[in-house]
């Protein structure tokens, strides 16, 4: 039995048929073709599968495709804008926030978010904050540093 | 997972209507990120799943008198960021804040996680220490249990198949209290807790020596447990000493029954229960000295 679901995804509307044991992660990845957010651990641990659900984080891997009726989503996808990187991505890739790339998707939607709520984190808060997006290269050096470097270049840009 | 009827009720009296009517083939999910889990690993197959998304009025967090009362589908960052738990039980925003990761914090709710009943769980360990009860509501009526008594086994409850968690009723602490939980965590920042460990103390300001005191423990036995024994000795000393504390932690680990497993073996988690119901005690009681 499918239902059918409305869904904004990176500012698009798409209308779907869902069956009910679908999950978000799958729908996005299959049948919208959005293959940015990866899947990990499959248990909400990992973080690989992050994207926003009206704003918050959520892991897409944990939550069924038909509790997005209604809903906004952004994946990694829709955070540039007219071909121009967001600050975020755009820092990852100037401060080298990514080595096999798997965690990278997560990580920048996981950071995205942070500097939405609080513009200038310190250290301890976004690691608190970026506790739950594993690198398996184990670069987190670097994406503390990509993270903090958005930061500052956000805030430049506010002023 | 396996297909399963999709049930969204928008009112509480639907809700309770379906529970009522399918009783145990119904599961019923709220944030959803621990049934999720089991649904994938095919440790719950439910024939119809009732979601509670689209209800209203279930996640709200009310204040009267000092006493807290939150909402069932209150999530647990709404908690840890509420300026009345911030103000009125600073330790209970602090145990929700402690739980896994924020995404997770994002959806999963009070009432969900209490119904879900995992022993390794932070908040129902905290809720113990401050006598907090539980209302079950079905379409018979409503009841409230205390929390020390809600619990029954490992992911197990009192709760009737026909009955939803729809609050928890938290009372004001009693003046010159002080409540902690301690959360000890060797190997992740995200992950369950070795041991769990939460206090609440009062002092007599007259005399200096305590008035009440509660202990509750976390993932050292299949249910939460209070430590009672323990809280009679303290109750009856006159202030807390090191001494004390170190005699109270030791009666503690008595009513530990933990399991080995990646977290520690059942030894090292009985030697830790100890350990934190000692330093618990001690920075409770330093929060209650505070506000003597």
């Amino acid at each position: 039995m499918t239902h059918t679901i409305r869904m904004h995804v990176n500012g698009k509307d798409y209308t779907l048929d869902m069956p009910a044991q679908r999950l978000l992660i799958d729908c996005l990845r299959y049948d919208l073709g959005l293959t940015g957010t990866k899947e990990g651990c499959s248990v909400g641990v990992c973080g690989a599968c992050t994207v926003l659900m009206d704003g918050a984080l959520v892991s897409s891997c944990l939550t069924l495709a038909v509790l997005a009726d209604g809903k906004q989503i952004t994946t990694v996808e829709g955070l540039a804008h007219n071909g121009t990187l967001h600050p975020v991505q755009q820092a990852f890739i100037d401060f080298g926030g990514f080595q096999c790339g798997i965690c990278t998707p997560g990580m920048v939607v996981a950071a995205k978010a942070l500097l939405d709520e609080n513009p200038n984190p310190s250290d301890d808060e976004i690691k608190d904050w970026m506790m739950g997006n594993l690198c398996r290269c184990t670069g987190y050096y670097k994406i503390l540093e990509s993270i903090r470097g958005a930061a500052t270049r956000l805030q430049t840009e506010r002023v | 997972m396996n297909a399963f009827e999709f049930r969204q009720p928008e009112t509480l009296e639907e809700a309770l209507t379906l529970l009522h009517d399918l009783g145990e083939d119904a599961r019923v999910m709220a944030g959803g990120t621990a049934l999720v889990i089991m649904m994938k690993q095919r440790l719950v197959m439910p024939d119809c799943l009732i979601s509670l998304q689209k209800l209203r009025g279930l996640d709200q967090i009310q204040e009267a008198n000092g006493e807290l009362r939150l909402g069932a589908l209150t999530t647990h960052r709404a908690v840890e960021r509420s300026p009345v738990v911030h103000t009125r039980l600073p330790a209970l925003a602090e145990t929700y804040a402690h739980v896994a990761t924020i995404r997770i914090r994002n959806v999963a709710t009070v009432g969900g996680a209490l119904a879900h009943a995992d022993p390794n769980q932070d908040p129902p360990v905290m809720l113990m220490a401050l006598d907090a009860q539980v209302r079950l509501t079905s379409t018979a009526g409503s009841r409230q249990v205390p929390m020390a008594e809600f619990f029954s086994d490992y992911y197990e409850t009192i709760r009737q198949p026909d009955e939803l968690v729809t609050e928890v009723v938290v009372p004001a602490l009693q003046p010159h209290s002080g409540s902690v939980y301690l959360k000890f965590l060797p190997r992740t920042a995200d992950d369950y807790a070795t041991v769990g460990v939460a206090a609440t103390v009062t002092i007599d300001p007259a005399s200096g020596s305590c008035q009440d005191c509660r202990i509750a423990m976390g993932s050292v036995a299949p249910t939460p447990v209070r430590a009672t024994e323990a809280e009679t000795l303290v109750r009856g000393g006159q202030r807390l000493t090191s001494e004390l504390a170190r005699e109270a932690g030791a009666l503690a680990q008595r009513v530990t029954d933990p399991i080995s497993d990646t977290r520690g073996s059942a030894e090292y988690k009985r030697a830790m229960a100890g350990v934190f119901v000692r330093r618990a005690l001690e920075q409770a009681w330093q929060r209650a000295l505070a506000s003597v």
